[in-house]
């Protein structure tokens, strides 16, 4: 672990996403598809930053952060723009040259999937998936390997016992934290995580929120992550990126966001929260999130949008800096927060 | 139905060889209905004749014409195979879907039964059947016992989708408006279990013809009666190899290697087109 | 430590449900029987020559009792039983009076033999194939071999074993294709009998292997390609994880288990195979026994060989779950 002082240090850009477009392009019987799911996206995370990206189901969001972690499959492209990872001097350019993302991988960039008690392979026991996946990263010997993960777990305050256990003999919560552990281990510069606490109770999820936060802290790592529940963006996130039909919508501080928010989107997604001692109803809004295969014209979210003008539907609204952050709306700033 | 038809023979090309054959392999069986020959006579044409303009597949040593009798053969071997599957998709279907409506206690001693009756060897079974049976086992009662050794396996499958099907909001709907179970069953489960009993058809088809066919090389059905076995039976029966009369040999395993090559190919296809993993990886390819 | 145990006792359950099941049904079909097997038996014999009534009349009951036809229905169903239990099958009719446990005895090796490595050869390679298909999708030796392997897997084991036959027996005859050893040599440990062993078993290995290949190749490659999309394996390959060490211990060790399973399943269905490719190889085993009793008219060898085959397809299936545990521990540690 880093002391407190050297996490400090760490400051300045470790991601830079720039114009990404990944596409999921099919073709079955004679069907051709062009799925857009990350649409120009382009966005960049400091040192020592946890950045949430918020959006409904289907928005796309899911389809970023796989695309960000270099883990995509056919039928899922990357048709342009680039994603650049800055480890302290160590770069990595994951679609530029095959192959350049495989020597980070959990050395300096891990992952926290969604439904991580799925993750761990059943028929051997946690203590295999330690070693296939931290020790040959971390050029240890052995003698020095297994005290460093048994130190870890006692940190995270999970008995080293489990290593011994296979993972049908733990609990859904155990191994949620085992998971944690797992990706954690080789203290990488950053974490990636997808929907990590969706699935859990609401306890669990409390207990999981405050370990990667604290984990976060002591080694002073970068996190992106996804979750449409926008309480969990408010527990963790330093800053948040709205994401709508496979388009950044609006950027920028969390207490920003919440406060002012500049996008209806984002309004809307805000005026969901329910609040205590607040008898008001939360409003749905109207109509469903865009078939990203055949998304609206100009701003995806027009028809949805009670502030919608004549322009939002022939422009596109850039995204733009304002303020502390960006957001792309011909009408930003207009909304108010019920 | 047609568009997907249309769309397999057009974008699937395993299907459109499978089609291809199998058809071919249809019309080449029906041709048999303008044989000019009576197909079970012998000793009509000069035996042993080779392969020519007169005879395009050759005389057996019985003096009957090869084309004509595997036309006759194909013909009967498919009327079993079909009558096989008729027989054990209907228990099947019976079987799958009772035991996945019903669920709970009665689901799991059905299927006892079931992996019992999958687990017994079906070949000598199918023997000793016709060991007792003897001279009054024509290709019927084969074709009932032959169906009830195959429907095992496939009711398995179709009682795992009765099974989901069961936990469905339209058939706790169905049930309150007032359905029995088999409305229930036959109205609102049987069109999400076809597709299903339409692809282990298939496989139930190659199955029992593979059955046939053993069968009839081993001598053990009406021998009289042309089949692509029997055929090959008649063939061992009379040295044909031995005899240097290799097209009575040759033949009718071509005939019965392409058949079961179309319909493996439609099976696979089918199955393809049906399951939703595999054309996600389609794409994927 | 209790998981295991209830799978245990299900094991054992299934596996007297099958035994019960099997021999019960090779009961009722024998004494639903239109034919009379000792009336059958008894004009094969007196077919040879003229014989005097009175000795005849002996002889049927002599059979019937033979046959345990004497008594009420339930009687000779118990009587069935006993003689299942016991192994009395009586004497064989066709090589009388060697009792029918003897020629089954004798068979019982070859079969194993044969079937044993043949399968096994069969399970590993299918699975190997399939597996490697199923995860390098777009490999085009893997997609050749497979189109081949799933080529041969629906033509019946008569038709393609005929094909083996006429190629290796006929066309170029390199191979012998009758007979489980060469016959005037001697058993025993020696270079020359073991070869000779081995070339005859060639074959009909090959037959087998050819066979069976498909359909494990073919559900081993469904297996795989859903389970690369798996959770655990998804994470592994982000984690890093060598690929070498993916493909066989998070994704060939998963797809592994329902193969298993799978294979105790499908016994009975191979055992059917092996009985045709023994008869036309005429490889000494069971299934040729099967066959040749038939042939011959010989009740009492058909019985046993029927009954017999069903229980040890039941035991080596029960064999095989036994060994499932060991493989899947959610099943050993419960």
């Amino acid at each position: 672990m880093l002391t407190t002082a050297e996490a400090e240090q760490r400051t300045g850009t470790v991601l830079e996403v720039k114009n990404l477009k990944a596409y999921y392009q099919m073709n079955y019987f004679g069907v051709q598809r062009e799925v857009r799911a990350v649409d120009d996206i382009t966005l960049s995370i400091k040192r020592n930053e946890v950045y949430g990206i918020a959006g409904e189901s289907s928005s796309g969001k899911s389809s970023l952060i796989k695309t960000i972690a270099g883990a995509i499959n056919p039928p899922l492209r990357v048709v342009d723009g680039s994603v650049k990872f800055d480890f302290d001097g160590n770069f990595v350019d994951v679609y530029g040259e095959p192959g350049s993302m495989n020597s980070a991988r959990w050395r300096h960039l891990s992952y926290i999937m969604q439904g991580s008690m799925n993750v761990l392979n059943p028929v051997r026991r946690v203590k295999r998936s330690f070693e296939d996946f931290a020790f040959e990263h971390m050029g240890l010997s052995k003698a020095e390997f297994w005290p460093r993960v048994r130190q870890h777990l006692e940190k995270l305050g999970l008995n080293p016992n489990v290593l011994e256990a296979y993972p049908h003999q733990l609990s859904g919560g155990m191994r949620q934290r085992l998971t944690i552990a797992l990706a954690t281990v080789c203290e990488p510069e950053f974490i990636i995580a997808d929907e990590p606490t969706t699935a859990l109770d609401v306890l669990v999820q409390q207990d999981v929120l405050g370990l990667i936060k604290d984990v976060q802290e002591r080694m002073g790592s970068s996190i992106i992550f996804v979750t449409h529940d926008m309480t969990v963006h408010a527990a963790i996130a330093d800053r948040i990126g709205i994401v709508y039909a496979g388009r950044l919508v609006e950027e920028g501080p969390s207490i920003d966001i919440f406060r002012r928010p500049q996008h209806p989107y984002t309004a809307h997604l805000i005026s969901s929260l329910p609040r205590l001692g607040d008898p008001k109803r939360r409003q749905a809004l109207a109509g469903k999130p865009p078939n990203l295969a055949d998304p609206p014209p100009a701003c995806r979210f027009h028809p949805r949008c009670p502030l919608a003008i004549d322009k939002c539907k022939t422009d596109n609204p850039p995204l733009v800096a304002r303020e502390t952050g960006r957001v792309a709306c011909w009408r930003a700033g207009e909304v108010e927060v019920s | 139905m047609f568009k997907v038809l249309r769309d397999l023979l057009r974008y699937n090309r395993e299907f459109l060889i499978g089609f291809i054959l199998t058809a071919s392999l249809v019309i080449y069986a029906s041709l048999h209905f303008f044989s000019p020959y009576d197909n079970t006579a012998i000793y009509l044409l000069p035996p042993d004749m080779p392969p020519s303009p007169d005879y395009w597949l050759g005389t057996t040593s019985r003096g009957q014409d090869i084309f004509w009798q595997i036309s006759a053969a194909l013909w009967n071997t498919m009327t079993f195979g079909i009558t096989v599957t008729v027989i054990s998709r209907m228990l099947a279907l019976t079987m799958g879907m009772i035991s996945g409506y019903i669920g709970g206690r009665g689901d799991r001693v059905l299927m006892t039964i079931n992996d019992t009756l999958i687990a017994l060897p079906n070949l000598p079974i199918l023997l000793l059947v016709y060991f007792v049976m003897r001279e009054q086992m024509n290709w019927a009662i084969l074709a009932v016992v032959t169906a009830c050794l195959s429907w095992n396996y496939d009711a398995r499958i179709i009682r795992s989708v009765a099974l989901s099907l069961r936990q469905r909001e339209f058939t706790r709907h169905a049930v309150y408006a007032g359905m029995s179970m088999p409305q229930v069953l036959v109205r609102q489960h049987m069109p999400y279990v076809m597709p299903i009993v339409f692809f282990t058809a298939m496989n139930n088809l190659i199955f029992a013809i593979g059955i046939e066919v053993t069968l009839a090389v081993l001598g053990f059905i009406d021998l009289n009666r042309p089949t692509i076995g029997g055929m090959i039976n008649w063939a061992n029966q009379h040295q044909a190899i031995v005899a240097g009369v290799w097209w009575w040999i040759a033949f009718p395993i071509i005939a019965i290697v392409l058949l079961f090559l179309g319909l493996f190919l439609l099976a696979i296809s089918i199955n393809e087109y049906i399951d939703p993993r595999s054309r996600l990886a389609r794409m994927g390819g | 430590m209790n998981g295991f145990v209830k799978y245990l006792a299900e094991r054992l359950f299934q596996l007297f449900l099958v035994i019960f099941l099997g021999v019960s049904l090779a009961f009722v079909i024998t004494t639903l029987s239109p034919v009379d097997p000792v009336q059958v038996s008894l004009s094969q014999m007196t077919s040879f020559g003229a014989v005097d009534p009175r000795s005849v009349e002996l002889m049927r009951e002599a059979l019937e009792e033979l046959y345990g036809l004497q008594g009420t229905m339930l009687e000779q169903y118990f009587n069935f039983w006993r003689r299942v239990l016991t192994g009395d099958f009586g004497p064989s009719l066709s090589a009388f009076p060697t009792p029918v446990m003897t020629l089954i005895a004798a068979a019982v090796p070859w079969t194993l033999g044969l079937l044993g490595l043949s399968l096994a050869m069969t399970w590993i390679l299918g699975n190997l194939l399939g597996a490697l298909a199923g995860y390098f999708r777009n490999n085009t030796l893997l997609k050749l071999s497979g189109a081949a392997v799933m080529a041969l897997h629906p033509v019946p084991a008569y038709i393609t074993g005929l094909i083996l036959l006429l190629l290796f027996g006929y066309a170029w005859p390199i191979l012998p294709i009758s007979g489980g050893a060469q016959m005037n040599l001697q058993q025993g440990f020696t270079l020359e009998y073991i070869t000779s062993l081995i070339r005859h078993g060639l074959l009909p290995a090959m037959a087998m292997v050819l066979v069976g290949i498909g359909s494990w190749f073919i559900s081993m490659r469904s297996l795989v390609s859903n389970i690369v999309t798996d959770d655990h394996v998804v994470y592994a390959e982000l984690g890093g994880v060598k690929s070498r060490k993916i493909f066989s211990q998070y994704v060939a060790r998963n797809a592994l288990l329902p193969q298993v399973t799978g294979l105790a399943l499908n016994l009975g269905h191979i055992f059917g195979g092996t009985v045709i490719i023994e008869f036309l190889f005429n490889y000494p085993g069971m299934g040729r026994l099967l066959i040749q009793g038939i042939y011959r008219g010989d009740y009492s060898l058909v019985l046993g060989v029927t009954t017999i085959s069903i229980v040890a397809v039941a035991f080596a299936a029960f064999v095989l779950d036994l060994v499932y545990p060991l493989i899947d521990p959610r099943v050993r540690l419960g």
